[in-house]
C-alpha cells in the first residue's frame, strides 16, 4: 500500500517533536552531566539556575512526542515502550531524580545535603542521555519483532555494540551542546572554561559520529540501501556536516550564541538523518523485514490523523511563539537572586 | 516544590500506557492517543513554560506579565485536567467509534462525540471542584496554623477568609449539583458500576434504598450491619421512590466483578461521600463564624481546620478508587477487559521490580516532600513589606 500524505505528515511531525526534544532537553541534560565534573558548589548552583526556568518546558517535548506517537502510530508506541521496558524505567528514574534534585538542593542549609542532590541531578541526567542514545541505536538497527509486531528480544540484547556506540555518541553530543549553552548563560572565567570544554568534547562527538556511521554501514546496511538515493538524506547530511564543522570555529572565536545554534542544528539534522534512513519504517524488524512496523501498517485511521494534524497546526505555533519569547526573556548570563534555586 | 514532584511523577503515567499496557495502547490508540497528545500541546507546554517564567522571571518581566504567567499556569492545569479526563471518561463511557470488522478495535468516527462522551462533563466539573476543595482546605489549614502560632496574623486572617469562602462554595458544588449529576450519569451509562458503588447486590422488589452504613463481605457479595434510608436511591436517580434499579445479580456474571473489587468500590465511594458531607459541615460552620466576625477566636475550630488538609486529598483518592476499581472487570467499559490489556513482552518479574523501585522512590519523595513542606510552614511566610 502507498503511504498517504497524512501518514507522511505524521512521520515527519513525530521526528520534528523528537528533534525538538533532543535540541532543547539535550542541552539541559548536558549541563546536568557537566555538573558531575565541577567541584565548586557555587558553580554547580549556577549550572542549575541556568536551566531552571526552561528544563520543564523542554521535557514536555518528550511527553508530546510520546503522546503523538501513541495517537498517530499506536503499535509503534506499544512495541517500543513495552519492548524496552527496563530501559524506560531507568529513564524515568533518571528524569525523576534530576527534577526533584534541582528543587530540593537549596532547601536545607547543609553542604552534604547539596552534594547528595547534586549527585542525583548529575546521574539523573547521565542515565537518560545514554539510554536515549541506546534506544535510538536499537531502533535504527532494528528490534526483534514477531509477526504481530511484538518485541521478542531481551534487555541484554539491547546492549549491542551499535546501540552502545550511539549511547556514548548521544552523551558526547549533549555534553558539547550543554557546554555551549553554559557558555551563553555564564560570564568570565566560567564562560571561558565552558567554551574550552565544548571545544574538547566536540572531538568525541565528531569521532563517535564517524565511528557509529562506519559501524552501522556493516551492522545495519538496510539504513543506507534506499536512503543514499534520496536528496533529503544528502541535504540533511550536508547541513549536519556544515554545522558540526562550523562549531569549533565559533567556539574559538567565542561566538557563544552561534556555537549553540550550530550544535543544536547539528543535533536536529542528526535526528532528521535517522528518520530519512529509516523511512518508511518506524521500527525495522531485525532480520525480518516483513515484520517491520511502517508508517503504512501502523498508522491510526485517516480521521484520527486529520484531527491530530488540526490540533498540531493550531497548538504548535502558539507553543513555538511563547517558547521563543521565554528564551528571549532569559537570555544572557544568569544572575542569582532571592528566587533562585 | 509541589509542581516539581508532580511533574516528576506525572511522566511515569504518560509512559505507563506504552510500557505496561501495550495491548491496551494497541487497542485504543486510534482514539485514546489524541487527547493525550492534545494535553501535551495545549496544556503541558503552557503550564511548564509559564511556570518557569513565573518562578524565575520576576526581575526580568513587567509585573503584569508576571501575573499573567501564573494565570497561564492555572489555565494550563485546567486544560490538562480536561484532556486527561476526556481520555479517562472515554474508558468509562466510550463513544464516537465503530469497531473495525477485521481487527475488532475501535476506529474513530467522530472526534467531538469521543471527546464529549456521556461522562466527560459530569466528571470534569466533579473533579475540578474537588481539586478546588483541596486547594481551599490547604489554604485554610495553613492560615489557621499561622493564626494559632501568632505568625503573620494579618496576612493569615485574609487568606483564611479566602480559604473558608472557597471551601464553602466548592465543597457544596462538588456534591450538588456535580456529584449528584455524575452519580445519575453512572446509573444510566454504567449500571453495573452504579450497583457496585451503592451496594445493590441483590434484586429486591420496589425502589432501592440509600445505604448509609454497612460492612461489605465477599463470597457471596453481601452487606452486613446495614443502615439505609428506604427508596432514597431510586428517588435521587429517577425522581420516583419505587422505580427499580438493577442490582448486580441482574447482569451476566462475566460483566461484573466478583472479588475484592466489590468491597473496595463500595467502601471508597461511601467514605468519599461521608468526607464530602464533613467538608460541607466544617466549611459552612467556619463561614458562619467568619460572617459573625468571631472565627479567629474559635480556637477549637481553627485547630480542626489546621489538621483538616489531608482529608480532601484522601477524598479525591477514594473517588478515583471508586471510579477505576468500580469499572472492573473492564479497562474500556464493555470493549476490553483489564486482563487482556497488559503488555505481553514484559515479564511479571520486570513489573514487580519496577513496582518495588517506584514504591521505594515515591515513599522517599513523599517523606522528603512532607519534611520540606513542614519546615517551610514552620518558617512561615516572609513578612510583606
Amino acid at each position: 500500500m502507498e503511504a498517504t500524505g497524512l501518514q507522511i505528515a505524521w512521520f515527519v511531525l513525530f521526528f520534528v517533536l523528537i528533534a525538538g526534544y533532543a535540541v532543547l532537553d539535550g542541552f539541559d541534560l548536558g549541563v546536568g552531566v557537566l555538573s558531575l565534573f565541577n567541584r565548586s558548589d557555587a558553580e554547580r548552583r549556577l549550572y542549575i539556575n541556568a536551566i531552571a526556568p526552561v528544563w520543564d518546558g523542554n521535557e514536555v517535548w518528550l511527553l508530546t512526542a510520546g503522546g503523538a506517537l501513541f495517537a498517530a502510530f499506536p503499535p509503534v508506541y506499544a512495541t517500543t515502550f513495552s519492548g524496552m521496558y527496563l530501559a524506560m524505567m531507568l529513564v524515568l528514574l533518571g528524569l525523576i531524580s534530576r527534577a526533584v534534585a534541582m528543587e530540593f538542593r537549596g532547601k536545607v542549609e547543609s553542604a552534604t545535603w547539596r552534594r547528595v542532590w547534586d549527585r542525583a541531578f548529575g546521574l539523573g541526567s547521565l542515565l537518560p542521555t545514554i539510554l536515549f542514545g541506546v534506544a535510538v541505536g536499537n531502533v535504527l538497527r532494528g528490534l526483534p519483532l514477531d509477526a504481530e509486531g511484538e518485541f521478542v528480544g531481551t534487555f541484554l540484547g539491547l546492549l549491542n555494540p551499535l546501540a552502545l556506540l550511539c549511547g556514548v555518541l548521544a552523551l558526547a553530543m549533549f555534553v558539547t551542546h550543554g557546554a555551549a549553552y553554559l557558555a551563553c548563560r555564564t560570564e568570565g572565567d566560567l564562560r571561558e572554561r565552558s567554551l574550552r570544554t565544548a571545544g574538547r568534547i566536540w572531538w568525541a562527538w565528531a569521532g563517535l559520529y564517524a565511528a557509529a556511521t562506519f559501524y552501522a554501514w556493516f551492522d545495519a546496511p538496510t539504513l543506507f540501501a534506499t536512503s543514499v538515493g534520496r536528496p533529503v538524506f544528502w541535504t540533511l547530511l550536508i547541513v549536519m556536516a556544515a554545522c558540526l564543522g562550523g562549531f569549533p570555529i565559533a567556539v574559538r572565536q567565542a561566538h557563544v550564541n552561534r556555537a549553540l545554534v550550530l550544535s543544536g542544528t547539528a543535533i536536529a539534522a542528526t535526528i532528521g538523518l535517522c528518520a530519512a534512513a529509516m523511512f518508511p519504517d518506524l521500527v525495522p524488524a531485525l532480520a525480518m523485514p516483513s515484520h517491520s512496523l511502517t508508517l503504512v501498517n501502523s498508522s491510526s485511521s485517516p480521521l484520527a490523523l486529520r484531527t491530530m494534524l488540526i490540533i498540531a497546526l493550531v497548538g504548535m505555533p502558539m507553543v513555538l511563539a511563547y517558547t521563543v519569547f521565554i528564551y528571549r526573556v532569559f537570555r544572557g548570563p544568569v544572575r542569582l537572586d532571592e528566587h533562585s534555586y | 516544590m509541589i509542581f516539581a514532584v508532580g511533574v516528576a511523577t506525572g511522566i511515569t503515567m504518560e509512559f505507563q500506557f506504552g510500557t505496561n499496557w501495550a495491548s491496551y495502547s494497541r487497542f485504543v490508540g486510534d482514539i485514546f492517543g489524541a487527547p493525550l497528545a492534545a494535553e501535551g500541546v495545549f496544556a503541558f507546554f503552557l503550564e511548564s513554560s509559564f511556570l518557569g517564567l513565573y518562578l524565575f522571571g520576576r526581575n526580568r518581566v513587567p509585573a503584569w506579565l508576571h501575573w499573567v504567567s501564573i494565570l497561564m499556569v492555572a489555565l494550563g492545569a485546567t486544560m490538562s485536567a480536561f484532556w486527561i479526563l476526556v481520555a479517562n471518561s472515554w474508558q468509562q463511557t466510550p463513544a464516537g467509534y465503530i469497531l473495525d470488522p477485521v481487527t475488532g478495535r475501535p476506529i474513530l468516527t467522530s472526534f467531538a462525540e469521543a471527546v464529549f462522551n456521556p461522562s466527560t462533563w459530569p466528571r470534569f466539573f466533579h473533579t475540578i471542584t474537588a481539586c478546588l476543595v483541596c486547594g481551599a482546605f490547604v489554604m485554610a489549614a495553613l492560615s489557621a496554623e499561622l493564626i494559632l502560632r501568632g505568625k503573620a496574623v494579618a496576612v493569615a486572617r485574609r487568606s483564611l477568609g479566602v480559604g473558608i469562602v472557597a471551601a464553602a462554595i466548592f465543597s457544596l458544588l462538588v456534591a450538588f449539583p456535580f456529584g449528584d449529576l455524575h452519580a445519575r450519569q453512572v446509573a444510566l451509562t454504567n449500571p453495573e458500576k452504579f450497583a457496585a458503588l451503592e451496594g445493590l447486590y441483590e434484586t429486591r422488589e420496589g425502589g432501592a434504598g440509600l445505604i448509609l452504613f454497612a460492612i461489605p463481605r465477599t463470597d457471596p457479595p453481601r452487606l452486613e450491619a446495614r443502615i439505609e434510608i428506604p427508596w432514597l436511591t431510586s428517588l435521587m436517580v429517577h425522581g420516583d421512590p419505587h422505580a427499580p434499579i438493577p442490582a448486580l445479580d441482574s447482569f451476566p456474571p462475566d460483566r461484573v466483578a466478583r472479588g475484592a473489587e466489590l468491597p473496595l468500590t463500595f467502601l471508597s465511594f461511601h467514605n468519599m461521600v461521608a468526607l464530602g458531607m464533613l467538608f460541607i459541615g466544617l466549611s459552612w460552620l467556619a463561614l458562619f463564624f467568619l460572617w459573625r466576625g468571631t472565627l479567629h477566636q474559635k480556637t477549637w475550630l481553627l485547630q480542626a481546620l489546621r489538621y483538616s488538609w489531608p482529608l480532601p486529598l484522601a477524598a479525591c483518592t477514594l473517588g478515583w478508587m471508586a471510579a477505576e476499581i468500580g469499572r472492573q472487570p473492564w479497562i474500556v467499559y464493555g470493549l476490553l477487559r483489564t486482563s487482556e490489556a497488559a503488555s505481553k513482552s514484559v515479564t511479571a518479574g520486570e513489573v514487580l521490580a519496577s513496582i518495588v523501585m517506584f514504591g521505594v522512590i515515591y515513599a522517599l519523595l513523599g517523606a522528603l516532600w512532607l519534611f520540606l513542606l513542614y519546615r517551610k510552614v514552620q518558617h512561615g511566610p516572609e513578612e510583606v513589606a
